[in-house]
């Protein structure tokens, strides 16, 4: 996926990010998402290795070596942000004290299901952080491709993945357009030109609404 | 000071507490807050076969990373691989066995270890086949709950920014993570520190690892972790 629309998805995900929350993001195209904010904007980016209030990534030069998101890049830590062990960082995890994580995934279900975590026989990353986010933050929202490398549909009826959470999404932003699955319904509200209702129904292979409301964008 | 209170040592004199098949239990998350010297020395001395404990296998080049590669390790728990290319074509070709927790089960598995119980109940994974696989179920209020066992290890390695003869501890940013858990759930707890401090140096309220955890002090010959952004 080339920088432009990792940036799209990233600008679309920005909106979805309200001032006081507390948020955490995922590795890949989620850590560009603060990029996309106001300045001054006023939210804390906790990370499961233990920063509460992650700020802007330091100039070249300035990085400090142990100061790193969970992903193993340089961060800064805003004023009045903390450190924590990784226990208590999936304290606030488990306890629903995150009120909005932002993920990337291979395969998201009509229903929601998230499966993010393995390719059995070919890659196995482990999953991390991302069974406790996508179960217990308040709101999952998932960026990914339209499509695999295969061209197959990501959004599916149910998942041929290893699931990560079960029923845990509650957005979905591809290269096409947004959805949002609520009480189990799959709506598209957003469609990205130059994509078209058509090219997006006949590239999905889940089954979904259109919202009286959906809008194109640029 | 009474010599058993002033846990200062040198890597040479920490030799004999390594040997093959034992289980050994790091801090540090991708590679940050993992006691370089100590990794460097662990693979001078040959050690191999080892069972490691630990958030996820670092780098081919970095921290636990580096045992993998060298071929040194049969077994890991962690919680993630990805960042290891070795570690998951070990794990395909049956060379390198592992076992995932979630990332905030594995840290309180480790945690329980350290404080002494012997594992928790939690609901995180409860209907996910790969995470429930061999595990008790048990029903409170109306709900089901995984048993996570607790997480211990012969010998714990540990990074800190300042230690003081003691052992008392504090860390530095990030590079805490799982240090401090780590730090207390193990028969032996090897610090390196970054900097040996004084008695009575360290502000007895910013304290995070008592000292009475630590047994061993060594001082670091500084990270191997920058390049990761590199």
């Amino acid at each position: 996926m080339d920088m432009g629309i990792k940036n799209r998805l990233a600008k679309r995900a920005a909106r979805e990010v309200k001032e006081g929350m507390v948020v955490n993001l995922g590795i890949g195209i989620p850590s560009l998402v603060p990029n996309h904010l106001p300045s001054g904007y006023e939210v804390i980016f906790q990370s499961e290795n233990g920063i509460v209030g992650i700020g802007a990534a330091p100039d070249k030069g300035s990085e400090d070596e142990n100061l790193c998101n969970a992903g193993g890049f340089p961060v800064s830590l805003i004023n009045g942000g903390c450190y924590t062990d990784s226990a208590a960082a999936f304290a606030m995890i488990r306890r629903g004290k995150i009120d909005l994580t932002i993920l990337g995934s291979l395969q998201v279900s009509e229903k929601g299901d998230l499966a993010n975590w393995i390719i059995p026989g070919k890659k196995v990353p482990g999953m991390g952080g991302a069974t406790e986010l996508a179960s217990k933050a308040k709101k999952v929202i998932v960026l990914m491709t339209h499509l695999d490398k295969y061209h197959h549909s990501k959004l599916v009826k149910e998942c041929s993945l290893p699931l990560t959470a079960k029923q845990c999404v509650s957005m979905i932003i591809t290269d096409r357009g947004v959805f949002t699955i609520d009480k189990g319904r799959l709506t598209l509200i957003e469609v990205f030109r130059p994509y078209s209702i058509e090219e997006i129904n006949n590239s999905t292979e889940a089954e979904f609404f259109i919202s009286p409301q959906v809008t194109y964008m640029d | 000071m009474p010599a058993h209170l002033n846990k200062i040592s040198s890597y040479e004199n920490l030799k004999s507490l390594f040997f093959n098949n034992m289980i050994l239990m790091f801090g540090g998350f991708g590679g940050v807050g993992t006691p370089p010297t100590m990794i460097t020395s662990i693979l001078k001395w040959g050690i191999r076969d080892l069972t490691i404990i630990g958030n996820d296998t670092g780098f081919p080049h970095i921290g636990i990373g580096q045992l993998i590669a060298e071929d040194r390790v049969k077994k890991v728990i962690a919680s993630h691989i990805g960042s290891n290319p070795i570690a998951g074509r070990m794990m395909s070709e049956g060379t390198l066995e592992v076992e995932f927790s979630p990332q905030g089960i594995l840290a309180e598995r480790i945690r329980a270890g350290g404080v002494g119980l012997k594992g928790f109940l939690s609901e995180i994974g409860i209907d996910d086949p790969y995470l429930n696989d061999g595990k008790k179920v048990i029903e409170i209020e109306g709900h089901s709950f995984l048993v996570e066992t607790a997480l211990s290890a012969q010998v714990g390695i540990v990074f800190a920014k300042k230690a003081d003869p003691f052992g008392n501890l504090v860390y530095d940013k990030s590079a805490r993570n799982t240090n401090p858990l780590v730090a207390m759930a193990s028969d032996i707890t090897i610090v390196e520190a970054e900097e040996i401090v004084g008695t009575g140096d360290l502000d007895p309220e910013e304290i995070v690892t008592s000292g009475v955890f630590v047994d061993y002090i060594v001082p670091s010959k500084g990270v191997d972790w920058k390049w990761i952004w590199e």
